[in-house]
């Protein structure tokens, strides 16, 4: 019993001290922010309660985005190459082909209206500043006009993927892929780093180890908005809904963490073998200090 | 050469060559232990089990690691971590295995302290010991630069920085350690070289010679109780094993040390597959950037103690700046426990609960290092400033009152 009471002092030594420089420490230097809100309440622009219609919508999106934007799932193919429209707008304009899917209603029509306001970039591009964001805004347009087109948008069917692998692939790719390069999985950033680090103020990091040096939970935060973590960044909040929010950290899981499953599937064989080994040591112990004692 | 007999058997014929019986009496089944023991005994067991993962899972390392500043990150979280077959596992025990042998050391080299056995002809164990714990430090320190993440670069530009406070020679030395002006490639390089070879021959050497050094004055036990080794090694050997109060190494000692080993291993290997942060910090996965410094620079959790002495001097005293004042301590904190052996003035050998003084300067001294510790982690502002400096000056005192603390004792327990 008295070797219980040593244990249990030393037990508790170490349970202060783990306590105080792991998640005392954490909390002290990360404190918590509020959670991530994948409504984005905070933009009220537009009155989202419209129903838009998808013929109209498609007129508009049409008439005012196929300059700038190609929709390759609806034919229409991107202007120029990505290294030309780079340094024509600053970064790649996206693909619309899965917007619909890919951001969220509220945070999509308020982004029409005012992509700064919504991105949360005000401090890098303040009213009446010299720079301006190459997207326009479009708050002259009427809600029902922004809903429409909203509308459209989503009404594009999602493309067919082999896998759930592949489509978490396409959303990354989709959602971060224009400034993130993810080396470990064979993505590179579609605007070029050094025009990259130009329109974003630093070059953007790349994504494969993300997963292990932010981990899911800064990423849920930080991705649904980036300012509230990191004020200043040039990082814009991207608007991903929370199921592409999901599919994108999904993805940087399984390229930053490739071997999570194979890793938890043997640590309780591993464990369970030295409790055999114990067990017997145990036995073995007993045997043969009965002479002893 | 000596007339040779043709040997009867396998044995006969290496006892012939190498006198392997005898050699298995002296470092074995005639190498004497005392009985009153507890499962603390078992520590220097569980480290040399620690140790020979390391060296094993760091051979393993060693065949894919690249140490090229241009290389060394990707080497080690894509080819080893994500490449090559059950790499992540080597990896994986090699860091959890440095993080958690400290941890064992601490508590074979508190137990130590506690139960006296640095004195009294036990000296050479107390300092050999202690060398390994520097040596272990330096091999832990510079392993941690290896992944070339951002803490192991700014870690490195820290402690390194250390050494341009020496007086007359500090800025050269700097350099010197560095091999360039600032943590290059060079740095990479040469810490490589430092771990993977120089630093542990020096530690193989070392275990050795603590090994050695435990031969003659052998091990202390429970109560601190002096007996002749030899009378008490006969009646064991005479058949009197109860009576006796001392254990052969092998199989009496070693088995208590396996099952002890054994159940610490499931949490270990706890650690390794499931619970393995504290070991592999998140921000040593951002590749290291010298143009970028985290929002925090902390050393590993093993050294946080005398990280925190070094910074709890945060203002000029006695026109002496903080600084400087600060390296004097982390100066002294390292070197002071190699002199505890003469800092105890007390003749005693008990466990410290039964020394009458000495009970209360052993707990403040763990209370103090635990709050060292976790301040030593902490953001170093307002409050915490504060509860650095004071716990660094406790933790200065506590040795400088030593010496007293334990002449009184040894006065009013009158020598014995």
């Amino acid at each position: 019993m008295k070797e219980f009471k040593i244990l249990a002092v030393i037990v508790a030594l170490v349970a202060v001290t783990y306590y105080g420089i792991e998640p005392y420490a954490h909390h002290v230097m990360h404190p918590e922010p509020a959670p991530a809100d994948y409504a984005f309440s905070d933009l009220k622009n537009v009155d989202t309660t419209l129903k838009g219609d998808v013929a109209n919508g498609k007129v508009l999106v049409e008439a005012n985005c196929i300059a700038c934007h190609s929709i390759e799932k609806e034919g229409y193919p991107a202007m120029m190459s990505d290294s030309d429209a780079a340094s024509s707008y600053g970064v790649v304009p996206p693909d619309l082909s899965s917007a619909g899917h890919l951001y969220q209603t509220n945070y999509l029509a308020n982004f029409i209206f005012d992509p700064v306001t919504a991105s949360n970039l005000k401090h890098k591009y303040p009213e009446g500043g010299a720079k301006v964001h190459p997207m326009p805004s479009y708050n002259w347009m009427a809600a029902q006009e922004i809903m429409d087109m909203v509308a459209y948008l989503q009404s594009i069917p999602k493309a067919t993927y082999v896998s759930e692998s592949e489509e978490r692939r396409a959303d990354f790719i989709d959602a971060c892929g224009r400034c993130h390069s993810m080396a470990y999985a064979g993505i590179s950033a579609r605007t070029p780093g050094d025009v990259a680090k130009a329109y974003l103020g630093a070059t953007p990091p790349d994504m494969s180890q993300y997963i292990k040096s932010r981990g899911r939970h800064y990423l849920e935060n930080f991705i649904n908005d980036p300012q509230r973590l990191l004020h200043g960044t040039g990082m814009p909040r991207v608007g991903l809904s929370e199921e592409a929010q999901t599919h994108v950290i999904d993805y940087m899981e399984e390229i930053g963490d490739a071997k999570k499953a194979e890793r938890e599937d043997l640590g309780w064989k591993v464990m369970l073998y030295m409790l055999v080994f114990a067990v017997f040591a145990l036995l073995w112990k007993k045997q043969i200090w009965r002479d002893i004692h | 050469m000596a007339e040779f007999k043709k040997a009867d058997s396998m044995l006969e014929w290496f006892d012939q060559r190498l006198g392997v019986v005898n050699f298995v009496k002296v470092m074995m089944t005639e190498y004497w232990i005392p009985k009153n023991i507890n499962f603390l005994w078992a520590m220097g067991v569980v480290i040399t089990v620690l140790f020979t993962l390391l060296l094993v899972s760091g051979i393993f390392l060693l065949m894919y690691y690249k140490p090229d500043v241009n290389m060394a990150f990707d080497s080690v979280n894509f080819t080893i971590m994500q490449d090559v077959a059950y790499g992540w596992l080597f990896r994986h025990i090699h860091a959890v295995g440095a993080s958690v042998v400290f941890l064992v050391i601490y508590i074979h080299m508190f137990t130590g302290i506690y139960y006296g056995s640095y004195k009294k002809g036990r000296e050479m164990i107390w300092i050999s010991g202690m060398l390994l714990f520097v040596l272990f430090s330096a091999e832990g320190f510079s392993g941690y630069m290896l992944p070339w993440g951002q803490m192991s670069y700014w870690a490195a530009y820290v402690i390194t920085e250390i050494f341009g406070g020496i007086p007359l020679i500090g800025d050269e030395l700097v350099v010197w350690i560095r091999g360039n002006f600032y943590v290059s490639d060079a740095t990479l390089t040469r810490f490589f070289m430092l771990h993977v070879l120089l630093i542990p021959l020096a530690i193989l050497g070392a275990i050795v010679f603590h090994f050695y050094a435990l031969r003659f004055p052998h091990v202390n036990n429970e109560e601190g109780e002096f007996f002749d080794f030899d009378e008490e090694a006969e009646k064991y050997k005479a058949g009197d094993k109860k009576g006796s109060k001392v254990i052969p190494f092998w199989p009496v000692f070693l088995s208590k040390d396996f099952m002890v080993v054994g159940f610490f291993m499931i949490f270990f290997f706890y650690l390794t597959f499931y619970h393995y942060g504290f070991a592999m910090d998140a921000i040593n996965f951002d590749k290291a950037d010298g143009l970028k410094t985290p929002a925090h620079i902390y050393p590993e959790w093993y050294f946080l103690w005398s990280y925190e002495v070094l910074r709890g001097f945060f203002f000029d005293i006695a026109g002496i700046s903080g600084k400087d004042l600060g390296l004097i301590a982390f100066g002294i904190a390292n070197a002071i426990f190699f002199l505890l052996p003469w800092l105890d003035r007390s003749p005693m050998v008990k466990p410290a609960n039964q020394r009458p003084y000495f009970k209360y300067w052993f707990w403040i001294l763990m209370a103090d290092l635990i709050v060292l510790t976790i301040y030593g982690k902490l953001p170093p502002t307002g409050v915490n400033a504060w509860v650095g400096f004071a716990s660094s000056m406790t933790f200065l005192v506590l040795f400088a009152v030593l010496p007293f603390i334990t002449k009184l004792e040894a006065k009013k327990v009158g020598g014995k």
